[in-house]
């Protein structure tokens, strides 16, 4: 197997171009790729966490419930996202800004 | 090098740099779609790498394929236009989140560096459908029925959110 850093760094480096993408980007939608590809960075960590110890499945039945929130979080997202656009005809983050101080 | 470890480094450059390529392509919303795609079947070949079969097939049945389909029909449906987006007006405000990203990046390396597990040696069986079976049905019992839950809600709130007029 390979190191366990490598995996790890990887995982750190996936989570790393997410948060940089929710905080640069103002198209709604990609904002939410981004939120993905966090959690996709989580679930890489949990994997190479139960490969390294490998006694019980836990990692892996957690990553299942990562993936079962994303769909849901996604379902739920692109609903706002469409009545956003539905309301306002765009979705730039920043014509969202009614309840920013 | 073996050839796991070549497929794992291959397969990681392939998720960072589809990775960026979906947060850096500012002109086309489809193409950091397929980006998106590009990074989740990285990653699932990477899953199998680590013996993590069944959340493989998850990975690509339901995010490259669900997910990104969803994220697909709704780029296409609201068909955005790429001059959406009016570039340069808060180019401080970026290079801090870049900044802040590689402050957070630093962060988990010297987190993590020094505190990680030894890895073990694989028990027969593991990661097979079987023992994960056992595990979603045994043990975590209570987490699938929250899930079945959550997806019920998730449904009925995408529907009311997305729904013209509710009658």
């Amino acid at each position: 197997m390979v190191p366990l850093e490598h995996v790890i760094g990887l995982s750190a480096l996936l989570f790393t171009i997410g948060v940089i993408g929710v905080a640069t980007r103002r198209n709604l939608i990609v904002m939410l790729m981004s939120i993905e590809l966090m959690l996709n960075a989580v679930n890489l960590a949990f994997i190479g966490f139960n490969r390294a110890s490998p006694a019980r499945l836990d990692g892996q039945v957690f990553v299942l419930m990562v993936i079962t929130v994303a769909a849901a979080e996604v379902a739920v997202g692109l609903g706002i996202v469409i009545s956003m656009f539905r309301n306002r005809a765009s979705v730039d983050i920043e014509d969202a800004s009614l309840l920013r101080w | 090098m073996g050839v796991p470890a070549f497929l794992f480094y291959f397969c990681a450059a392939l998720a960072v740099i589809s990775a960026l390529g979906m947060v850096l392509n500012v002109r086309n919303t489809v193409a950091s779609a397929m980006s998106l795609v590009v990074t989740m079947v990285a990653l699932a070949a990477i899953y199998v790498l680590l013996e993590a079969h069944l959340v493989a097939v998850i990975q690509i049945i339901v995010y490259a394929g669900a997910i990104v389909v969803l994220f697909l029909f709704v780029v296409m449906l609201l068909n955005l236009r790429t001059d959406e987006f009016p570039p340069g007006r808060q180019r401080l405000l970026k290079a801090a989140a870049g900044l802040l990203g590689l402050v957070l990046l630093l962060q988990v390396g010297r987190a993590v560096a020094g505190h990680l597990p030894p890895v073990q040696e694989l028990p027969p069986g593991y990661g097979s459908y079987r023992q994960l079976g056992i595990a979603l049905y045994t043990d975590y019992v209570l987490l699938v029925e929250m899930a079945s839950l959550l997806l019920l809600a998730a449904i009925v709130g995408a529907l009311i959110l997305a729904k013209r007029k509710i009658d």
